[in-house]
């Protein structure tokens, strides 16, 4: 029996919360208007003998620091390192939620991708083909609906495969214009040197040339060793002190 | 590439555009890239408010309302719709 932590993350009103309701057996309620708190709704459940710590993350359209959402998205992400980010998608905008599930690929390939409110959809006559969603993203991408408890069973076996490391596939990486590769190329092995090979080098890189300051923040914070959530990982990083 | 196309403000309501620059800056723009105004994509502009400001648009299958402060700096080229 072994124990793994799944995020879940998604744009607002996609049913994430409804999912992770229905697997964690958890009433909460969480609205998207403005001054809501942050905190993460947690809850437990268990499948084929794991017991998977469920993480609400808030729902955002981007991790990217436009909001107090996001940036709480985001650290969770990178700094927890959750064994499996579940990116919630919303069946019937698929344009729009992508952009978030891509950003979770540029952090981490540790990703289930899960299109909710799939009859939604099949109603509006859309027709998705997951195959190729799964085969360009290069994670498992499982199609269900939450609140008619359609597919819950094969996404938690592809949760089971990224949490276990039964899945080794590579996650889609996005090849950017030759000036913003160059400078990801100079960069990266700054980044490794003063944070170490614990957090995604290649994203930090390009956060830096986006001039994300809150990332920066966030980051000297981390590695002051002021964790604000508890980790279960040995303080194992070889990490280069920073001042 | 601003030159390119009018700005999402002065578009007539009913009107389909296909945006052609950007021209917000900033956290502001990353939002806006977020929210699907991305060049390439398609804005239909739904309505105005009683003083004219802000609009609200359709665009990526959700309806967002910008102010001018932004729509003026969003550029597109007419596709068609209404108000075409």
């Amino acid at each position: 029996m072994s124990h793994y932590t799944v995020a879940f993350a998604g744009n607002p009103n996609t049913g994430k919360s409804t999912l992770f309701n229905l697997l964690t057996g958890l009433r909460q309620h969480t609205g998207n208007w403005a001054g809501k708190t942050v905190i993460t709704a947690e809850g437990e459940f268990t499948h084929n003998q794991h017991v998977y710590r469920a993480v609400d993350l808030p729902g955002t359209y981007s991790l990217y620091s436009n909001s107090a959402d996001e940036e709480a998205a985001r650290d969770y992400i990178i700094f927890e390192q959750p064994d499996v980010t579940l990116v919630v998608l919303d069946a019937t905008s698929l344009e729009r939620n992508l952009n978030l599930a891509l950003q979770v690929l540029e952090i981490t390939g540790r990703a289930v991708i899960c299109i909710n409110l799939i009859d939604e959809a099949k109603k509006l006559g859309i027709d998705i083909n997951l195959k190729a969603i799964s085969k360009r993203l290069g994670v498992p991408v499982v199609a269900i609906s939450a609140r008619n408890e359609i597919g819950i069973e094969a996404l938690l076996n592809q949760l089971e495969r990224v949490a276990t490391g039964a899945f080794t596939g590579k996650p889609l990486q996005i090849t950017y214009s030759e000036d913003i590769e160059r400078g990801i190329a100079e960069l990266i092995p700054l980044v490794e040197q003063t944070v170490g090979s614990r957090y995604p080098a290649r994203w930090i890189a390009l956060r830096l040339l986006d001039g994300d300051n809150s990332l920066l923040t966030s980051l000297k914070a981390h590695m002051r060793g002021s964790k604000r959530y508890e980790t279960k990982e040995v303080a194992g990083h070889g990490v280069t002190a920073c001042h | 590439m601003a030159g390119a196309g009018i700005p999402l403000s002065e578009a007539s309501n009913g009107s389909m555009l296909r945006i052609s620059g950007i021209e917000v800056q900033g956290v502001l723009r990353r939002r806006l890239l977020d929210l699907g105004f991305v060049v390439g994509n398609a804005v239909e502009v739904l309505r105005r408010s009683p003083l004219g400001d802000p609009i609200a648009f359709r665009v990526s299958n959700t309806t967002i309302a910008l102010r001018r402060e932004e729509s003026s700096l969003i550029y597109g080229h007419l596709i068609g719709g209404e108000g075409a």
